[in-house]
């Protein structure tokens, strides 16, 4: 194991949490990673049931770094994220009932239905979309914060990205744009050590990619994704920084406890490595510690779990209930500015409705 | 009404938009210190500070999308891309994003961009950058193209793109630019999505757009005077969307038509007219459809081979005079070689 996920977690840069957390955030963090954590495998059941359609890329294992990253922003600051961004969604504050409905593809799921489990967008809770193309984020949410800073605000944009965004022309482009223009973006890259199945060494020929930004006169930092507190932490700073126009990259080194989608089996880990993947489990991780520092008992803990459980479920019901959307709303969203010979055709149908012949109305 | 260049009046008409609305700004490569390439910019980047005259890396993917996710927040970036050509290095931000982010997140965000970008060809500029490839953009739902051919459209088309709340690919083209024509004074937006009839006439239908529009009054016009041919001219205006109403009704009434491109034949524009009379005026042809287009190679270098791979005045009249006499009529110059 030369190159996986196990060997980066000894980066020298981890460092364990130092200072004295205030129980009260903790047990906070606590219950919002049992939200993701019960909400995905609630997912990955409905999907697995065929319920939910399309791909469908958890945040298994990453609870820890998106608690940590959303804790660090404003309600008035700014998301663009990726394809795995259900938890993203939930800790932004949107309905969980909604974020499954979208998944079910219902008129109650947060973009109505039209984009699923890839493309969650919310302009009240300012979640500016997932996005399912690799990078494809990146651009917009530098022109998000370019939008911020001429009208002259002081909102923040993070945006969020996989390791292997890191390889793609959008990542130069944006980074450079953004630390030219003194744009307030925190740019975080969640490396989990995998592509799909390609790994971070064999992807990028400098891994450790917080250290790119250096390409672009730009702060960055890496940081353990495993610890809520840690990743909160630097992502406050990163914000700060941000938010008095210094861009900022951010590296939050995580892991993927599942495959690259739920119907990944994931065959290119070992079985060894999978069973020495659980205990980097941050869910497990924190409720330890919660109770270690005595800040919750066993069994609040698993009360915790219980009510999470409890609330994926209802997300669960209400989905399934929600309404199919009417086949009539088809081309509701073609424009939104109205306009002439906007095509409403169905595929079954001809351009132009069957006319008698010429010759029949002596018209020629 | 006022005389100007195309050029003069994409400039002052962007002038008049930024000085209108404080969210309408400018971005691309050397459109400020440099002025543009084609100088439609001249003088703005003095007038209005670098803040709303934004020169970009050479970053196609980076700039556009960064107007994209600008326009999400209710600003109205114009993009320049200098020439058609480099927008491919904008693709996916301009189809996977610009066209998809309205529709894709159920009507949540608006895109009000426009991008400002040349066609061209014919000015010895080789394989990269003599391409027509609006079609990548029109064949997209959710984008919105336009092309206008006469100083006139250019102004009331991009005022509508400017005001337009979703993505306008703004098709210019480098022969138009020192075009000259009137003008009106008053700021009244052209309607999106309406093609023009801008002669009328019962012989012909000849369908153009850009600078084919351009050729088609031009033929349309001498063909009147030397052969006394009543060439009914549309202008498309629109590429999507599409007004083919207005193509319809105009080949019902003249029984043939002539469609200029000058992008490549084979899946290009012009199909898409060519297939819209089959669909809708099948009964009323009296010849097939014709499309002029230029000529399927990487545009040479050379001036002899450039010169017969660009479609020219004397392709469009002679593509005119075959279709009418496939129609049967006889024609003073090509008609007595059938007697």
């Amino acid at each position: 194991m030369t190159d996986n996920a196990l060997t980066k977690r000894k980066a020298p840069t981890r460092k364990p949490t130092a200072k004295k957390v205030d129980g009260g955030q903790l047990t906070k963090y606590y219950r919002d990673m049992m939200l993701i954590r019960r909400f995905e495998e609630r997912a990955a059941r409905a999907y697995t049931e065929a319920l939910i359609g399309g791909y469908c890329h958890l945040n298994l294992g990453e609870e820890a770094a998106v608690v940590g990253l959303m804790s660090a922003l404003r309600d008035d600051d700014y998301l663009f994220t990726n394809y795995r961004e259900h938890g993203y969604a939930l800790l932004r504050g949107i309905d969980p009932n909604r974020v499954m409905a979208e998944l079910y593809g219902r008129v109650d799921g947060v973009s109505k239905g039209w984009g699923g489990s890839m493309h969650m967008f919310d302009m009240a809770h300012r979640l500016l979309g997932g996005y399912g193309i690799v990078g494809g984020q990146l651009p917009l949410a530098t022109g998000a914060a370019l939008a911020i800073n001429y009208r002259g605000l002081d909102e923040v944009v993070m945006c969020t990205m996989g390791d292997g965004t890191a390889n793609i022309g959008a990542f130069h482009e944006s980074l450079n744009i953004a630390a030219l223009w003194d744009l307030p973006i925190v740019f975080v890259v969640i490396n989990n050590g995998l592509g799909m199945g390609t790994t971070v060494a064999k992807a990028s020929a400098e891994p450790e990619i917080y250290k790119r930004a250096s390409a672009y006169a730009m702060a960055s930092e890496r940081v353990d994704g495993l610890d809520p507190v840690l990743v909160a932490d630097a992502a406050t700073r990163a914000v700060a920084s941000a938010r008095v126009g210094k861009p900022f990259l951010l590296e939050v080194v995580s892991e993927r406890l599942r495959g690259h989608s739920v119907v990944d089996p994931a065959k290119y880990r070992s079985a060894e490595e999978v069973a020495h993947l659980a205990q980097f489990d941050p869910v497990p991780a924190l409720a330890a510690r919660l109770v270690k520092e005595k800040i919750l008992t066993t069994a609040e803990v698993h009360k915790i779990d219980e009510d999470e459980t409890a609330r994926a479920d209802a997300a669960d019901a209400f989905a399934k209930s929600s309404a199919q959307p009417d086949v009539s709303t088809l081309f509701d969203y073609n424009y939104a500015t109205p306009v002439a010979n906007d095509s409403r055709r169905l595929p079954g149908e001809p351009l132009f409705a069957a006319a008698a012949r010429p010759s029949t109305e002596a018209s020629r | 009404m006022t005389i100007k260049t195309y050029r003069q009046a994409l400039h002052d008409t962007l002038r008049s938009e930024m000085l209108r609305d404080e969210d309408v700004f400018l971005m691309g490569e050397e459109i400020g210190v440099f002025e543009g390439s084609y100088k439609i910019t001249a003088g703005l980047l003095a007038e209005f500070g670098d803040k709303r005259v934004r020169d970009t890396p050479i970053a196609e993917e980076g700039f556009t999308g960064a107007a994209i996710g600008a326009a999400m927040l209710g600003l109205r970036p114009v993009v320049e891309i200098m020439t058609i050509n480099f927008s491919l290095l904008a693709l996916d931000q301009i189809v996977n994003h610009a066209a998809k982010i309205y529709g894709m997140f159920g009507g949540q965000a608006k895109v009000p961009l426009v991008i400002r970008t040349p066609g061209g060809g014919g000015q010895q500029l080789g394989a990269t950058h003599s391409q027509n490839i609006e079609l990548y953009y029109a064949f997209v739902p959710g984008m919105k193209v336009v092309a206008p051919s006469t100083p006139a459209d250019a102004k009331a088309l991009l005022l509508a793109a400017i005001r337009d709340d979703d993505p306008v690919l703004f098709l210019e083209n480098l022969a138009l630019y020192n075009t000259k024509g009137d003008v009106p004074d008053h700021d009244t937006p052209a309607e999106i999505g309406r093609a023009k009839i801008t002669r009328e006439g019962h012989d012909l239908t000849l369908i153009g757009y850009s600078r084919m529009a351009y050729i088609a009054s031009n033929v349309a016009d001498a063909l009147a005077e030397s052969e006394g041919l009543d060439i009914e001219v549309i202008d498309l205006m629109s590429l999507r969307p599409l007004d083919r109403e207005t193509l319809i009704t105009s080949v019902k009434k003249t029984h043939a038509a002539v469609v200029l491109e000058d992008d490549w034949l084979t899946y290009g524009i012009g199909a898409e007219i060519a297939a819209t009379i089959s669909d809708g005026a099948f009964d009323y042809l009296d010849a097939p459809v014709r499309r002029v287009a230029m000529a399927e190679v990487p545009m040479p270098y050379s001036k002899v081979l450039e010169s017969a791979a660009f479609p020219t005045n004397d392709d469009v009249i002679n593509a005119i005079f075959q279709t009418l006499e496939a129609v049967g009529r006889r024609l003073k110059k090509v008609g007595q070689s059938h007697d």
